[in-house]
């Protein structure tokens, strides 16, 4: 057995794998949002982090002060978050299109700095508790690892946002508008077709679904202003592996990260947070284009 | 040349001066507070520090020796090279007498370099790692708060005594938490007990799901957490989550600050032993000073910020009882008097640097024995400063 050889006993691994299946779900759902914004404004979107954190924080807010549980959160975080992400693009964003990636990069990285930095005034560094909701307190004994039910909820839920993701843009009318309006965006506009609408919703989505992944984290991690900054460089990583722009990418990539980073927590640990990065080298090294990327 | 001749004329003029003018160089007292303003330690230092600092200035009225005191301030943001430079830049070309705070061990051993090069003081609070009184020693360190020495005797030893005597540890990467793994080990092994392994995790990390159950599968009675800040607090949540606790197994928080109880919240903190170098709610002196400096920051004040303002208060009391901000000079008198305020009765600092005071062994009330916010500790014992950090021949400060 390989697993022998390795010294660690099967159960481990089978336990390390679904963990790491778990992260991936996350990081499949952050590089999505990446992904989507990346395809139709071309923004690289350094701000994701920054809006995960705030879906975390209208979640914690939600109840704080409304009494809102998390199923509502769940609905209401992506939607609020959603809506300030259309004004961000509407009143900031949109004044940049045209002109060279580097300065969507500088902008929405500014914007996380300032997002963040207000959340470590108001609310400080270590963030503020978040339970888990009652329905998915507990969880079952796999027989090789003690499955807490939210986890489990965690790769549901984000699986279904990739899917529905998909569906949309793959399958429906407005989902051949916005391949569209990535393909040739003036010959859309000629046609008929809003496309400065289309684009303002296809972002707001896209920070929907950081938002999304941010209320499924609250209740694991402290719901923290430094959340968001933690993770975004690894799910860059992610679109980077999986090719800038491409969603079935960013989803198999995500989950296949997660996969390799569990991995590597069990044989290497201290390497655990650079393991994705040297894939991405070598991904660049082979296919500058990223797995799932087409070149341009 | 006649320029010349005068610029130089001048300029010795100017040396005399300043000469002749006092022991205090360059006519103020400086002291360049490095801090992790914004990052995972903020909440335990940062702002909270810097407010500590002002206060000491402003309770010495500003002055010491008849000379203005200031207070310049920066984000080391936990990284040793930012607070190096800083340091080096500070002493310099700004005339900082002293450095304050450090919190995150790589930043005190960085500016430690460069106070050795530069023969400055430095009042480290927030850093733990023990070495910093033992080979990385300075003759011009003073360790102030506490240690993972402390940390050891204090918690290890609490849990070791309880029957804990299988360990497992989940330690942060880099120079503090290997320290605390290290000094805890010795503390377990010298009761008996062992030590089944150990994890190095990165730092800061965000999911501990994977390193919980790795120590979980150890079948460790006890799982040390070696980390600090909002490392601590997700391992304790993910512990709790993956039914560590309720499969048998106790967690020993090795280092947990109040900022962190109250950030967990006490249904999830409560019955976690751990152990601290201040409470606020100890008697009337420490009450007193944390009221003030509740409503200045609108916090309690974690050790580390309470010893920020001791260290500071008592470096100044030094330079307006010797008249002078020279180095030797102002350590040769902290060094030869006790330290007595709210924050360290009795405390003494060694040779080696250590600041040698009582320490407090508490217990994180439930829900239901705690009146509201901040009242988080149950104190159960109070380890003598001997027992705590040792003796100074089991120190190896070279220098000592």
């Amino acid at each position: 057995m390989l697993t022998d050889l390795l010294g660690f006993p099967p159960q481990v691994l089978f336990g390390q794998l679904l963990l790491g299946l778990i992260n991936g779900a996350f990081y499949a759902v952050l590089s999505l949002g990446l992904a989507v914004i990346f395809g139709l404004l071309n923004i690289v979107n350094f701000a994701h982090g920054a809006l995960y954190m705030l879906g975390a924080f209208t979640a914690w807010g939600l109840a704080q002060f409304l009494g809102l549980n998390y199923w509502v959160a769940l609905f209401a975080a992506p939607v609020i978050v959603g809506a300030f992400g259309m004004g961000l693009e509407r009143f900031l964003l949109r004044r940049l299109a045209g002109v060279d990636h580097l300065y969507g990069l500088l902008l929405t990285f500014g914007l996380a700095l300032v997002i963040e930095g207000v959340f470590i005034k108001l609310f400080g560094a270590s963030g503020q508790p978040y339970p888990t909701p009652a329905a998915l307190t507990g969880g079952i004994n796999l027989g090789f690892m003690f499955l807490p039910w939210y986890r489990g909820w965690v790769v549901v839920a984000s699986l279904i946002a990739c899917g529905a993701t998909w569906y949309i843009f793959e399958r429906t009318k407005l989902g051949a508008y916005l391949r569209a309006g990535t393909e040739n965006p003036k010959l859309l506009q000629a046609f008929g077709v809003n496309v400065p609408l289309l684009t303002t919703l296809a972002y707001g989505y896209g920070v929907g679904l950081a938002a999304f992944a941010g209320v499924l984290a609250a209740p694991i991690t402290q719901v923290s202003p430094l959340m968001g900054s933690n993770l975004i460089i690894v799910v860059f990583a992610v679109v980077v592996i999986g090719g800038m722009g491409s969603i079935m990418g960013a989803v198999v990539t995500g989950l296949a990260m997660g996969l390799i980073e569990g991995l590597t927590k069990v044989f290497w640990p201290e390497a655990s947070a650079t393991v994705i990065f040297l894939v991405m080298a070598i991904v660049l090294v082979l296919r500058p284009a990223g797995l799932f990327g087409r070149v341009a | 040349m006649k320029t010349l001749k005068t610029l130089a004329l001048g300029a010795s003029a100017l040396a005399m001066a300043s000469a002749a003018s006092a022991e205090i160089s360059d006519g103020k007292v400086k002291i360049g507070l490095l801090t992790d303003m914004s990052g995972t330690y903020s909440d335990l230092a940062g702002p909270g520090a810097v407010a500590a600092a002002e206060m000491a200035i402003e309770d010495a009225g500003a002055m010491a020796a008849g000379m203005p005191v200031e207070l310049v301030t920066a984000d080391h943001q936990n990284k040793a090279d930012i607070a190096a430079n800083k340091a080096r830049e500070w002493g310099e070309a700004e005339q900082v007498d002293a450095f304050a705070e450090l919190v995150t061990t790589s930043t005190a051993m960085a500016v430690y370099e460069i106070a050795k090069q530069q023969n400055k003081v430095v009042l480290v609070s927030g850093a733990a790692s023990s070495p910093l009184t033992n080979d990385a020693c300075i003759p011009s360190g003073i360790h102030y708060t506490y240690s993972t020495t402390a940390l050891a005797n204090g918690t290890g030893k609490a849990v070791v005594a309880e029957g804990g005597d299988s360990w497992y540890f989940l330690t942060a990467d880099y120079a503090f938490g290997q320290a605390l793994e290290a000094d805890v080990t010795k503390v377990v092994e010298a009761a008996g007990g062992q030590v089944l392994g150990s994890i190095r995790h990165p730092f800061p990390a965000s999911d501990f799901s994977s390193f919980v159950l790795q120590a979980q599968g150890s079948g460790a009675k006890v799982i040390g957490l070696a980390n600090a800040g909002a490392d601590t607090t997700n391992a304790i949540k993910a512990a709790n989550e993956f039914g560590l606790v309720a499969g048998g197994q106790s967690i020993a928080a090795l280092l947990m600050f109040i900022t962190d109880v109250h950030a967990l919240g006490l249904e999830t903190a409560q019955g976690i032993q751990l152990t601290t170098g201040f409470y606020w709610d100890m008697d009337d002196e420490t009450r007193a000073w944390s009221e003030r400096f509740m409503e200045r920051t609108g916090k309690m004040p974690s050790m580390v910020q309470a010893g920020v303002y001791s260290s500071v208060a008592f470096y100044l009391k030094a330079i307006e009882a010797t008249g002078s901000d020279d180095t030797d000079t102002v350590m040769e008198w902290m060094r030869d008097r006790p330290i007595d305020d709210f924050f360290a009765k009795g405390g003494t600092i060694r040779s080696d640097g250590r600041m040698v005071h009582d320490m407090y062994l508490a217990r994180v009330k439930s829900p239901g024995e705690s009146s509201g916010p901040w009242d988080y500790y149950e104190i159960l014992r109070t380890i003598p400063g001997e027992e705590a950090y040792g003796t100074l021949e089991d120190s190896t400060c070279p220098t000592k």
